[in-house]
């Protein structure tokens, strides 16, 4: 960790670098959480942009009935990786790079607790995800079971099942890392004062997060390592001739699954409720309850996992119990709107980009809830599981839910990373674009769910085509749009109207009190929290 | 049933058709017949009381949107800063928090009581007038009617040149199968599921029946259904290449006019068994082998015989295909352990067995020559 002596945060600027390499060896060797963080971020945006392209392959192969541009084979390949490298290399390493920008500035620290095991944490992404794309080019392709890799399906394939499963395993161990760090930066390096009820939202989301990670990779893990060794060393665990069940791989992959929803979302609701009180000018509303329902839902989100299988024929004890907690989670759910609601409610409201992608993100999150409880209902969900209602489903929660809100995260603190204002008018722009972009391309989805259409298919019926080629058209604008959104944040990096210490009248959390950008080692001296 | 009415892509005008739907927005597109917005018209008492229970929280959730969005908006529009709006200070109030707590917990409870009795009747598999034993297989339905030594195949009949657009589309494009299920109107049907490869899932949304079917294990479903009709559905679990192109029809008859399809079974079955020990000729038999293949085995090997490099062997000069007979009727009867490769043996005669092979032997490159009869397909079954 660093040893500076240096206590005056902006002289720190220049002596830091007195010991740090440069160029590539700084960003290969870097124990900077905010270096670091940055890594995580255009590691994720890049991952982003390629399972990005894989969607738009698929919804041009969707565009119309017939094949045309690909054969089944290549098609469940695009949908497979799609998934996986949204949720694990996109979704997941994005929030992580908030944690490590975020948690030591908004908590008054000066760096996270372990910060060579935050280097290594970084840098094994890469090295999963080069395995991860390279399967692509193997022999047979990549793998083409759904990113919930069930077997037997799981079992007929090349040796891109084995390099994926590889990846996964160094995906985890880095996620479990992460988590760790962030648990004890948070436990340990707060600032005098910041008691556990003073912490900002943000940093309750990610605590949260951060045990749900270590409590579920390693159940992730064994899954795939069950799946590798009856693959490759021929044992039984998930093959009914062999005396093992297929059917429990679905329940340890959803005992992980389930969470893993929960890990996408809580930081997603924590960025939400830093934005909404900075633009609402007024305190989040009901922090306390919002704590106490964060923790709930991390609590319950191990008890639901079946709701994934009703259709796997449980006996109806089994049905009903997980029917009874999924509805369960709807109130601590429900409670996190209705605060953000009340901290609008009287405010004093702007509609800056951040602003905008988090009121989108309240909406539309909430219909996506919605579609949740009408899945969560047995019978409905009998009649819907695995067709594109689903689909819709976790589109509203993990894009317009964690991405967007990973987006407008981005444009609120991007003035903070950079020094510089962002274009606030293609700001808007890159909102207002993707907002119905997104709407045009999901909400379809939901009628060709009711009307019968399974998902992961190449090819269907004809009275699907109309809301197919539909959201198509939505999907490509949603794609072209996400240039816009580089561009921007390109744009801001490199340059614009100095941002000042507090660009956001509304804002009141630690970091605004450091210089934009921050010093390389901010809080050399902790801040005293009142 | 939903209805196709209209609109074929690939033919003339569709795509004026549908740029039009685009120019002109969702809106006055809703207007035709097509876009179907909800759950199919139910054809039996379960898919109604599903349909019923779905309509009931939409407008439960509706409702909550309008009662939660509603001050949202009216927050959005009179509490800016633009209009000179002043923050107030609260934060905290517990009696609203409490509210907002509890009125969940009753909706929830209002939501769940109906779900449950569903739930008990849907599982309820007791009394049925029929069962009927479906086996998943990779890329079709293979149903058995217990007890009554009648058991088929049933598998996609949409044509290839359809799916690759080089012919217009027909009605049932994708939907269709060359022999359907077939069961009496207003009996209740017990259905009995397994897999023999990989998971699959059997559904029909009309009957509100959807059931993976497990290798290894045996679930069950049932279904009752009182209008005469032809039902449609597809396989809705992801397996392998031609999860697509699985699909499910139902032809739901009259009791009398079943009486009759059961006798016509088992007078084919009598038929096929008669023909035992018969030999056949190189035309005839790659003439039904060309056919076998195409149902069977085309998805992974390819039309081409070429297979997909890395995944599914090319049988065009493999040389199991143009080696000995024996190494060939045996891979294909029993398969090979912990591939792709099923053993067919389990689910195809010995006529059709002996066709396949006798064209795969005889097509593309292969020019063994080789005559395969199904007595020989039968000498080698163990
Ligand atoms: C699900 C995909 C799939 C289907 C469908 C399929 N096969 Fe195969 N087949 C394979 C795979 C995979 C292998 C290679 C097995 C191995 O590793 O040796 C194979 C191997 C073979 C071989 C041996 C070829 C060689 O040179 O090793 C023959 C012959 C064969 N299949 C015939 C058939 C016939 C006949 C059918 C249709 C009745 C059929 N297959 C359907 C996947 C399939
Ligand atoms: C440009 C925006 C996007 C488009 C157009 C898009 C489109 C699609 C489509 C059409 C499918 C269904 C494929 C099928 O079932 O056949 C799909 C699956 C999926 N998408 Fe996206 N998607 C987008 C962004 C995202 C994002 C941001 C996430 C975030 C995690 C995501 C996660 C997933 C997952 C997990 C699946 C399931 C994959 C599977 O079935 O195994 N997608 N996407
Ligand atoms: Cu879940
Ligand atoms: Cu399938």
């Amino acid at each position: 960790m660093n040893t500076s002596t240096v206590s005056n945060a902006a002289a720190v600027h220049d002596h830091a670098h007195d010991h740090a390499p440069t160029g590539v060896m700084r960003w290969l060797t870097s124990t900077n959480h905010k270096d670091i963080g940055t890594l995580y971020l255009w590691f994720s945006l890049f991952m982003f942009f390629f399972a990005g392209a894989l969607a738009m392959l698929i919804r041009a192969e969707l565009f119309q009935p017939g094949l045309q541009l690909f054969q089944p084979t290549v098609f469940n390949q695009l949908t497979t990786m799609h998934g996986l490298i949204m949720i694990f290399g996109a979704i997941m390493p994005s929030l992580v790079g908030f944690a490590n920008w975020q948690v030591p500035l908004m908590i008054g620290a000066p760096d996270m607790a372990f910060p060579r095991l935050n280097n290594w944490s970084f840098w094994l992404l890469p090295a999963a995800g080069v395995l991860l794309i390279s399967t692509f080019f193997v022999p047979g392709g990549a793998i083409a079971g759904g990113w919930t890799m069930y077997p037997p399906l799981f079992m007929q394939g090349g040796i891109a099942y084995d390099m994926s499963i590889l990846a996964v395993h160094i995906l985890g161990v880095s996620s479990i890392m992460g988590a760790i760090n962030i648990i004890v930066t948070i436990l340990n390096m707060r600032a005098p004062g910041m008691t556990l009820m003073k912490m900002p939202m943000f940093v309750w989301t990610w605590l949260i997060t951060a045990f749900l990670l270590v409590a579920v990779m390693p159940v992730l893990a064994c899954a795939i390592t069950m799946l590798l060794t009856d693959r490759n060393f021929g044992t039984h665990f998930f093959d009914a001739s062999g005396g093992g069940d297929p059917v429990m791989f679905q329940h340890v992959f959803w005992f992980f699954g389930h969470p893993e929803v929960y890990i996408m979302i809580l930081p997603a609701f924590g960025i939400v409720s830093t934005i909404i009180p900075t633009f609402a000018r007024k305190p989040l509303f009901g922090y306390v309850s919002m704590v106490y329902a964060v923790a709930s839902i991390a609590f319950l989100s191990f008890i639901v996992w079946a709701h994934h299988m009703f259709t796997t024929g449980m006996p109806l004890g089994g049905q009903l119990f997980f029917m009874y907690t999924t509805m369960l989670i709807a109130i601590p759910t429900g409670i996190k709107v209705f605060n953000w609601v009340a901290t609008l409610w009287r405010g004093s409201i702007s509609f800056e980009t951040p602003m905008l992608f988090s009121l989108a993100f309240v909406f539309l999150f909430t219909i996506g809830g919605f579609s949740g409880l009408v899945l969560a209902l047995v019978p409905v969900d009998i009649q819907l599981q695995d067709t594109y209602y689903v689909v819709a489903h976790f589109h509203y929660v993990l894009f317009s839910g964690s991405a967007m809100a990973i987006m407008g995260g981005v444009y609120y603190w991007l003035p903070k990373w950079t020094g510089h204002m962002y274009d606030e008018k293609l700001g808007k722009v890159h909102f207002w674009l993707t907002a119905i972009a997104f709407n045009i391309t999901f909400f379809p989805m939901h009628f060709l769910g009711l009307a019968g259409m399974p998902r992961r298919i190449p090819d269907y019926a004809l009275q699907f085509a109309e809301f197919n080629m539909i959201a198509s058209l939505g999907g490509f604008l949603l794609g072209a749009s996400q240039l816009l959104f580089l561009y921007v944040v390109i744009k801001c990096v490199r340059g614009g109207i100095a941002a000042g210490n507090q660009p956001w009248d509304g804002a009141d959390t630690l970091e605004w009190t450091q210089t934009s950008p921050p010093p390389y080692h901010s809080f050399v001296t902790p801040p005293l929290v009142k | 049933m939903p209805k196709y009415t209209g609109r074929r892509l690939g033919q003339p005008f569709s795509a004026i058709r549908s740029l039009c739907a685009i120019f002109f927005g969702l809106i006055p597109a809703l207007a035709w017949a097509d876009f179907a917005v909800n759950l199919p018209q139910p054809a039996s008492g379960l898919a109604q009381d599903i349909f019923d229970l779905h309509s009931l929280i939409l407008w439960i959730c509706l409702a909550i949107l309008i009662v939660v969005f509603v001050p949202m908006l009216i927050a959005l529009i009179r509490h800016r800063k633009s209009v000179g709006h002043q923050a107030a200070k609260f934060h905290d109030n517990l009696g609203v928090e409490i509210a907002w707590t509890i009125v969940p917990v009753l909706i929830l409870i209002g939501m769940a009581w109906p779900a449950t009795r569903l739930v008990a009747s849907m599982k309820d598999t007791s009394k049925s007038d029929l069962t009927i034993k479906v086996t998943g297989h990779q890329w079709k339905w293979e149903y058995e009617y217990l007890g009554e030594d009648i058991r088929f195949m049933s598998n996609s009949s949409t044509p290839k040149v359809q799916i690759d657009g080089e012919q217009s589309k027909g009605e049932h494009y994708l939907l269709e199968v060359d022999r359907p299920l077939v069961v009496p109107a207003g009996q209740k049907v017990r259905l009995v599921l397994t897999a023999s490869d990989v998971i699959h899932a059997w559904w029909v949304p009309a009957f509100g029946v959807k059931q993976d079917a497990i290798p290894g294990f045996i679930r069950d479903a049932w279904f009752k259904v009182d209008q005469v009709g032809t039902y449609r559905g597809q396989c809705a679990e992801l397996c392998g290449v031609g999860h697509g192109f699985m699909p499910v029809v139902v032809d739901v008859v009259s009791p009398e006019q079943f009486a009759t399809w059961k006798q016509e079974q088992k007078t084919l079955v009598a038929a096929a068994a008669a023909n035992v020990g018969k030999t056949y000729e190189m035309a005839e038999l790659k003439a039904l082998g060309e056919k076998v293949y195409a149902a069977n085995c085309v998805a992974c090997h390819q039309p081409t015989g070429m297979g997909v490099p890395g995944a599914f062997p090319a049988l065009n000069g493999s040389a199991i295909v143009s080696g000995e007979k024996a190494g060939h009727i045996d891979i294909v009867l029993n398969g090979k352990a912990a591939t792709a490769m099923a053993a067919f043996g389990k689910q195809l005669s010995d006529l059709d067995l002996a066709a396949v092979i006798t064209y795969e032997r005889n097509s593309w490159n292969n020019t063994t020559g080789d005559l395969v009869q199904p007595a020989d397909i039968a000498a080698r079954r163990r």
